[in-house]
């Protein structure tokens, strides 16, 4: 949930008419950011950021993530926020474990549907009928999920053969999809480590090796709900309650069903998001193995704007970064690093451009100038001289001196982007590699820096996390 | 009868009505699942014995610190999820502080305690910044900021590391300095019946927290603040720095959460200190309703439920996580109560209006048909 200003809004001029952006645009974007990322691997000494291993974890790590953003859309869509989608994934990966080992995978991936359902009913039951706070509701069923998938976990696998309390036996494979004389010549491409186009092969080699009929599933529930939501009747009623319910119960439609139903159905897709978890990511269900994974979902939803292509470009982002430190996270999150400095420092260009000459010129010498100072200092600091403490008070001093003067300017926000980006770029400079602690961490700050970079650019449905009573339209 | 009187005392009455149907809820769930019912009160309901008293109390200490924190943003409508994360980076740098002993005894003490307050204050100002100026749900950024303040603390324990036992595969900081602990309290005979002096401290940030809501400016922005941002922003009331020092108020409490465990038990911060303490302050601050008593009553409650549970494996052999299902049950019937009695005192209040209105009129006005044959 972005929050919208609560600065009293003077009467706004229509916004400006913005052009669709076009399907092929999509893919430009991903062989762009494929390009870059290759281009990253040339510039640092990370080697892995592009490999096929590295893409099919994080179509691994992107899936769960995905179907907990789909998930938040329905119910945001319906106007219903619903950050317990957390416990409905708790939840799933319990169903799945424990309808999977009883009865096959399939009903697994059944059982998971279900009990994510269950948490989504109980979220339904409070916030529709009871009208109780979204988030109130929310952090209740994450409270009870946690405790009842403990408790019921105790119950179903203590005793088992390779299960306990906290452990799930091992459970049934779900069937994976391996194209394999294709996947072996795309494994040559790749292996030739051709300036792009083995990353193209890398990518293509990931979606037909042993590619996982779940993830297959998660992309099309993208396509399904972009089909669903905007391209039936049914979709424009339902969003037409988290945009104005009483002008949607004006217009005939039962706002309460469609919001009851929606948030449902994001039950049901947290917990299928649950059931990857236990079932393909892993073999088996285990205890915190959601790991807020639920409310990166959420994010990623957010950041997405609300839009089921902008959920998955949100998931991909978190589920990539999260694959990223878990995998050579030393060095490919520090190369990361250099991305962000000069993602930030690109930015800060591109704000500048608007203002006059002269201003882009001086940002232009700023960052000029800076870049090699930071590489300067950076080597300094990595070998280790005295007085390394004072130099960067000093700077941090400085910075915040200059962004305490400029507060009120126009230019604030880009002079606060060169600020960042340097600061990335020096941080860069003065070490070899992240240590492990930070780079677990990597998914999250990135949902930081992208909701702040991000956040006033997006629109939420205008009633998300309204409470809404039958009977209060007219 | 008084609508106020009785709005009153649906609102007393709700929180118990809800405990008895979440009461209900739970044994189905107990039968449901094959477990003895009857064994399973029997051991929650008994009086506690001194030694599961103390820790009872010392539990509601830590979870109503816990709760006061949370409730100081739920007064302005801010969600602060982060009091986890914020009281682990507080404790581990009051932690440090106080073992570094720069100053001595209760110096020190006060010196480590205003530290964690900072650094708290200023981990949860990160998520206030970013609300107030970036737009970012605090809800969001403070989840987030609970799984950094994992992987910081971790990093930060290891460049703080105290001199350790021979053979522990614990990491702790440095020690306290005897002088700089706060003595516990007994409350019967022998080192298991002692609770944390913190508990005074506790008292005080109760007292603190009624004071600065209820009778002052700040306060009064505050509330305003919650209940309505535009007209908040109508009376002049800075709504961008308002969210900024509530969030940093949320997280100086915050910081308070760990320490009662720093200078009453452990006497420094290692990598078994307890976790979920933020978590249940949420659940804490909704069943009290924010109101200074409400939510020492709900820590209460949840520290009885969690002590009164530890003995089921062996007394009943049932799994002690239902009592995190009893507590989420509890928080959710508990709200939704509150909202139910909420709903059905404003329909009496309307009622009762409509009622006056009409009687006034009937009193007032002579029958309108006299009037119009008059006038003809």
């Amino acid at each position: 949930m972005s929050v919208p200003d609560t600065g009293i809004a003077p009467i706004a001029a229509p916004p400006p008419v913005r052009r669709r952006i076009p399907v092929w645009w999509w893919a430009v974007a991903l062989v762009a950011v494929l390009a870059l990322l290759s281009l990253l691997e040339v510039l640092t000494d990370a080697n892995d950021l592009t490999s096929s291993g590295t893409i099919r974890a994080t179509l691994i790590a992107t899936t769960p993530i995905l179907l907990a953003a789909l998930g938040g859309l329905w119910s945001e869509r319906a106007g219903v926020v619903n950050i317990g989608l957390e416990g409905m994934m708790i939840l799933g990966t319990f169903g799945a474990a424990w309808w999977a080992y009883e009865y096959g995978a399939w009903v697994g991936v059944v059982g998971a549907i279900i009990f994510g359902c269950l948490g989504g009913l109980l979220h339904a039951i409070a916030t529709v009928i009871f009208g109780v706070d979204h988030i109130v509701s929310g952090v209740a069923i994450n409270i009870i999920a946690l405790g009842a998938t403990q408790y019921l976990a105790a119950i179903t696998f203590t005793g088992l053969k390779g299960g306990g309390p906290t452990q799930s036996p091992p459970l049934p494979d779900l069937p994976a999809l391996t194209i394999e004389p294709l996947a072996d010549a795309l494994g040559d491409v790749e292996d030739n480590d051709i300036f792009l186009v083995s990353e193209i092969a890398a990518l293509l080699r990931a979606l037909v090796n042993d590619l996982s009929v779940m993830v297959v599933i998660a992309l099309l529930l993208v396509f399904v709900t972009w089909f669903l939501l905007w391209r039936t009747a049914f979709g424009l009623r339902l969003r037409s309650c988290g945009e104005s319910p009483v002008a949607a119960e004006t217009l005939g439609v039962n706002v309460l069903r469609y919001k009851f139903v929606a948030v449902l159905i994001s039950g049901g897709l947290a917990g299928l998001g649950g059931c990857f978890l236990a079932m393909v990511a892993s073999s088996s269900y285990r205890d915190g193995q959601t790991g807020n994974r639920g409310y990166i979902g959420l994010a990623a939803m957010i950041f997405g704007n609300w839009r089921p292509g902008g959920a998955l470009a949100g998931s991909g982002l978190f589920g990539y970064t999260e694959t990223l430190g878990l995998r050579q996270g030393g060095s490919s999150v520090h190369a990361l690093l250099l991305a962000i400095a000069a993602i930030a420092l690109a930015f800060a260009m591109w704000q500048l451009r608007k203002a006059n000459r002269v201003a882009l010129i001086v940002g232009g010498a700023v960052i000029v100038v800076g870049l090699p100072l930071t590489y300067v200092l950076g080597d300094a600091l990595k070998e280790g001289f005295d007085g390394e403490g004072w130099v960067l008070l000093g700077l941090l001093v400085v910075a915040t001196v200059v962004l305490v003067l400029l507060r009120r300017h126009e230019y604030f926000a880009a002079v606060l982007l060169v600020l960042v980006g340097l600061a990335f770029a020096l941080l860069y400079f003065s070490i070899d590699e992240v240590p492990g602690d930070f780079t677990r961490m990597t998914p999250y700050l990135v949902t930081l820096l992208v909701l702040a970079f991000a956040a006033q650019r997006l629109r939420m449905p205008a009633a998300d996390g309204q409470i809404y009573r039958k009977g209060t339209a007219g | 009868m008084n609508v106020r009187v009785l709005r009153l005392g649906l609102g007393m009455i709700a929180p118990f009505l809800a405990l008895l149907i979440s009461f209900g809820i739970i044994s189905l769930i107990l039968i449901a699942a094959g477990d003895p019912v009857g064994a399973v009160w029997d051991q929650i309901l008994q009086w506690p014995e001194r030694r599961n008293l103390s820790n009872i109390i010392d539990k509601t200490t830590i979870f109503y610190l816990s709760g006061i924190a949370v409730a100081i943003g739920f007064r302005m409508n801010l969600f602060n999820i982060g009091v986890e994360g914020q009281f682990l980076v507080a404790a581990l740098v009051a932690a440090v502080v106080g073992g570094e002993a720069w100053v001595s005894g209760y110096l020190n003490t006060a010196l480590a305690i205003i530290a964690g307050m900072v650094a708290g204050a200023l981990y949860a100002g990160i998520a206030g910044v970013l609300r107030a100026y970036r737009g970012v749900s605090e809800v969001i950024s403070t989840i987030m900021l609970n799984s950094v303040a994992v992987g910081l603390t971790a990093f930060l324990l290891r460049q703080f590391k105290g001199p350790q036992p021979e053979g522990s595969f614990i990491v702790t900081t440095k020690q306290l300095p005897e002088s700089s602990w706060i003595p516990n309290i007994s409350i019967g005979e022998g080192a298991a019946t002692e609770i944390y002096g913190f508990i005074y401290i506790a008292v005080f940030v109760g007292l603190a927290y009624w004071f600065l809501i209820n009778k002052t400016r700040f306060g009064f922005d505050l509330r305003a603040t919650g209940q309505s941002m535009t007209a908040a922003v109508a009376s002049g009331i800075n709504t961008k720095r308002m969210i900024v020092t509530a969030m940093l108020l949320s997280g100086g409490f915050a910081g308070l959460v760990g320490l009662p465990y720093i200078f009453g038990e452990y006497h420094s911060y290692g990598s078994t200190f307890p976790a979920g303490l933020g978590f249940t302050g949420i659940a804490v601050a909704l069943i009290g309703r924010n109101h200074p008593i409400g939510v020492a009553l709900g820590a209460f409650l949840f520290a009885f439920l969690d002590e009164q549970t530890n003995a089921l494996q062996i007394v009943a052999g049932v799994s002690p996580e239902i009592v995190k299902i009893m507590q989420g049950v509890i928080l959710l019937t508990v709200v939704i109560a509150y909202e139910v009695v909420r709903r059905f005192g404003v329909r009496i209040e309307q009622q009762m209006v409509s009622r006056e209105l009409e009687r006034a009129r009937a009193e007032s006005t002579p029958p309108p048909a006299d009037e119009k044959e008059a006038a003809r």
